[in-house]
Formats: C-alpha cells, structure tokens, sequence
C-alpha cells in the first residue's frame, strides 16, 4: 500500500484493531453530547468513508451497518436511519476507492463530500418521509466539515502505516 | 473434459457481489426503519443494545458534565446572591400557600367524599436534571438525568417551575429522553382555565403549538390560559400548559388557535417528572358496551 497510487513510499499493512479502534473512538466523539449545534462533523462517517477507500477488502457494508445501528442507538435516531445512511456510504466509498487513490489528500476530501452529503441527503429523506419536520438547512454543513476533516485525518490515521525513511541507492522506490 | 460442476479455486472467492450486499443491507435497514418509526416493534431491541452502549456514552458525556460543572464553579458571586434572593422571595411565597394548600386539600377530599366522587389518584414526582438536548436534530427531545432506575416511566409528564414542557417518550436504565411539547408529533389534550373550552395542543417547532379541534362558536380569546384536561388520564389536570397567542378564522367548522408555552421548553434546567402513580382503568371494549347499552335500552320493551 501507498499513501496515494502516486507517492514512492510504500506503507506497512494495516492493523485490523487499529482500524476497528478507530472507528470506536470515532463513535465515542459522535455521542459527545453536543446540543444542537450545526456544522459539527459525523466522525463515524468520516472514518468509515476513510477505511472504506483505503482498505475495501476489509471495511465495507456490514461494518457500516453495525456501526450504523450503535450510532442510531447512541443518538435516539429511527432504528435503521444511520445504517441506512452508512451503507449506502461505504459502498459508494469501496466502488470509488481506485479511482480516488491517485488523488492528492486534498482532491480526495473533494471526491469524498458528495459522499458525506448523499448521506446526509438519505437520511434527511428517509425522516421526513417518516414525518419529521425539516431540521434546516445548517444540518448539511455538517458534509463540509467533514471533508475539512480529511487531510488530518488521513494522516493520523495512516500514522501506524508510515516506515522510517531509509535511503538506499540500489533500490528503486 | 467439461468444465460443469468444477468449482474456481478458493482464491478468487468473494462471496456475492457488492451490489447484491448493497440490496441485502438496504433492505434490512428499510425493513427496521419501517418497524420502528410505523410499529414502535424495535424498543426491545434498543433497550438491550444501549446497555452496550451506555459506557460509551458515559465516558463521552465526561468532558460535558466537565464542562457544566466547571461553569457552576466559576458563577459569579453576584450571580448568586441574586438568584439566592429571588430564591428567597419565591420561598416565602410558596410557604404561605402551601398553608392554605393542606387547609383545601382537606376540604376538598371531604367535600369529594359527600358527594361520593372517586378520590383524586395519589401522585408519582421524580426531581430530575436536563443532562443535554438529544443530537437528533429531527426532533425536539431532551435528555433527562433519572431513568427507569428511580421510577421514571413513559407517559409522565415533565414540568419546570412554571408548567409543562413535555412528556417521558422513552425510558432508559438511568437516563429518559423527554420530547418537547413544541414537537411536531407532540399532542396534549388541554382546556381554556376561563372557559373550559378544550381542544388538542400540537407542537408545531420553533416554539409555537396549534389548538385544534375548537369550534368555531367557543368562548376563545388571545392571552387565555390552557391547561391539561386529565381527560387522557396520562397528565394530572389542571397543569398549565400554554398561553394562547392568536386566534384567527379557520375553515367553516374549527377555529386556527396559535399558543406558545408557559414554561421556557428550550433552557431550562431543573424539572418535575409528573403522572399520576397508577395507571388508569383499560379502556371498555366499544363492541361489547353497545351491546350493553342496546340491551339495557330494549329491556322494558319486553317486559311491558
């Protein structure tokens, strides 16, 4: 694996408890009581987005769906609205994952917002068809902070990946 | 040699195809959605999976607890002896009601007794915090800090000092989770103090409600005063629930009634959880109550 399909260093494989501890961490920081305070990132969605794109083998639907029911759980939603949200999610992010690895870390935020808002989009939808009232239009900014949210995260993410550089003149990459 | 029957190497296994699972995942989640939002069928299941949840939960609600707790530290000494001054006044106040109250509860329990009406039902009251409003930004819910634990149970009403601000929808081991009454799936069965004009009080958001169902010849004016009927026999009557702000002309039958709460919904802190301690008597089957009162009816038709 490389940090982008482009990049010279090679990372070391990932850990399976790391990408599962992120991913807890991520839904201990979504149940942070809050308030209804707009613009405030979905973590799980971000992280699960990440590993989705960076390891599809290993993170895909049914992961999203778990954790999708525990963040329903955890915030009261309709049982099934983040699941929902979440798989629809992770299957977008593994069928793009190819393609968005040859991107910078920037460019990849960008492929990635479509994503975080058709989630959103989803659950919104799904809501409302159930009989909610519209929560406003401040909920969708919730999607930008969480591509803000990209860069550092792919970097503290993929920390444990990352080797010493050692120069070596006889090996090519 | 035919290639039927012969099974690829294990290699290139990978079990169905990405948008097959999709299908599969959607579906489960659109059949749970269905469930729980039309049928209510997924509490069970809620229950049980938030008890693997609540350490997690716990532990994020460490640094807001922090938080609140660190702001009470730092309240201002003046702050203080304001509110411990008001405090002071509203004791004095509530002392010398509370004389006259035991005075006509007595009466009216003797009273009732005279006139051979059922005794007024004993009352449930749990003391409780606001911990934080719920993160589904769908709803207007608010988290309360005693659950099941100390009594709580769905149904209650919540009041703040000055009325009602909603009702325990669901409870969990040592937590409940209150919705508003300016919800939108809100509903309180009140009646005008004045008039006793009754009506149904619907959360319509941003702290506005809706009376519906009041005729269009009703004694109603802005600025009436609304206050639970009891007749639900979920609330106690007489709470106070709601002013009424505008009344304006509806179609040919009902009145359009705009109200706003008596008590600050969003912002408060200490509340009341209210309900009376048992539950009330079921509910007579209507089939088997015609029948009854067809054959009371047609009794003496027979006889003479």
């Amino acid at each position: 694996m490389q940090p982008t399909h482009r990049s010279n260093r090679i990372l070391l494989p990932a850990q399976s408890w790391y990408v599962y501890l992120s991913l807890l961490v991520a839904l201990g920081l979504s149940y942070i009581p809050t308030g209804r305070l707009p613009g405030l990132p979905d973590w799980v969605a971000v992280v699960l987005a990440f590993w989705c794109v960076r390891e599809p083998l290993r993170v895909g639907m049914g992961t999203a769906f778990v954790f999708g029911v525990l963040v329903d759980i955890g915030h009261g939603a309709a049982m099934g609205q983040f699941a929902l949200a979440y798989v629809v999610l992770a299957y977008l992010a593994s069928s793009v994952s190819r393609r968005v690895l040859w991107f910078p870390s920037p460019q990849q935020a960008l492929h990635v917002l479509p994503l975080l808002l058709l989630s959103q989009i989803i659950m919104v939808v799904v809501r409302m068809v159930g009989g909610a009232e519209f929560p406003g239009w401040w909920y969708f900014l919730s999607s930008f902070s969480g591509t803000l949210l990209w860069m550092p995260l792919s970097v503290v993410l993929l920390l444990p990946q990352y080797r010493p550089v050692e120069r070596d003149d006889n090996r090519p990459i | 040699m035919s290639l039927v029957g012969h099974q690829s190497p294990p290699i290139f296994k990978r079990g169905p195809t990405p948008l097959a699972r999709l299908m599969v995942f959607v579906a489960l989640c659109l059949v749970m959605l269905v469930a729980d939002l039309r049928f209510r069928y997924l509490e069970v299941v809620r229950q049980g999976l938030s008890v693997v949840t609540h350490p997690l939960q716990l532990a994020a609600a460490a640094p807001a607890d922090f938080l609140r707790n660190a702001a009470v530290y730092f309240a201002t000494l003046v702050e203080v002896q304001v509110e411990n001054a008001e405090l002071r006044r509203h004791q004095v106040e509530a002392a010398q009601r509370l004389l006259r109250f035991s005075q006509i509860e007595r009466d009216n329990h003797e009273l009732r007794g005279l006139l051979d009406m059922a005794r007024s039902f004993a009352v449930r009251s749990v003391a409780a915090e606001i911990l934080y409003d719920a993160p589904d930004p769908f709803a207007r819910k608010v988290i309360l800090d005693r659950g099941s634990a100390h009594g709580v149970v769905a149904g209650l009403a919540v009041l703040d000092a000055r009325g009602m601000i909603g009702q325990v929808t669901r409870v969990y081991p040592v937590q409940s989770e209150v919705t508003l009454l300016t919800d939108k799936d809100q509903a309180v069965h009140v009646q005008v103090e004045r008039s006793r004009v009754r009506g149904v009080l619907v959360g319509a958001g941003s702290n506005r409600m809706e009376l519906r169902f009041v005729e269009n010849n009703s004694d109603i004016v802005a600025g009436d005063r609304l206050v639970t009927s009891g007749l639900d026999g979920v609330f106690l009557a007489g709470l106070p629930v709601a002013h009424v702000v505008a009344v304006e002309a509806g179609d040919d039958v009902f009145v359009k009634v705009f109200a706003e709460p008596i008590a600050h919904t969003e912002g408060t802190v200490q509340v009341l959880v209210l309900g009376p301690d048992q539950a009330p008597p079921a509910r007579p089957d209507p089939a088997t109550e015609i029948k009854r009162s067809v054959d009371t009816v047609g009794a003496p038709d027979k006889g003479t």
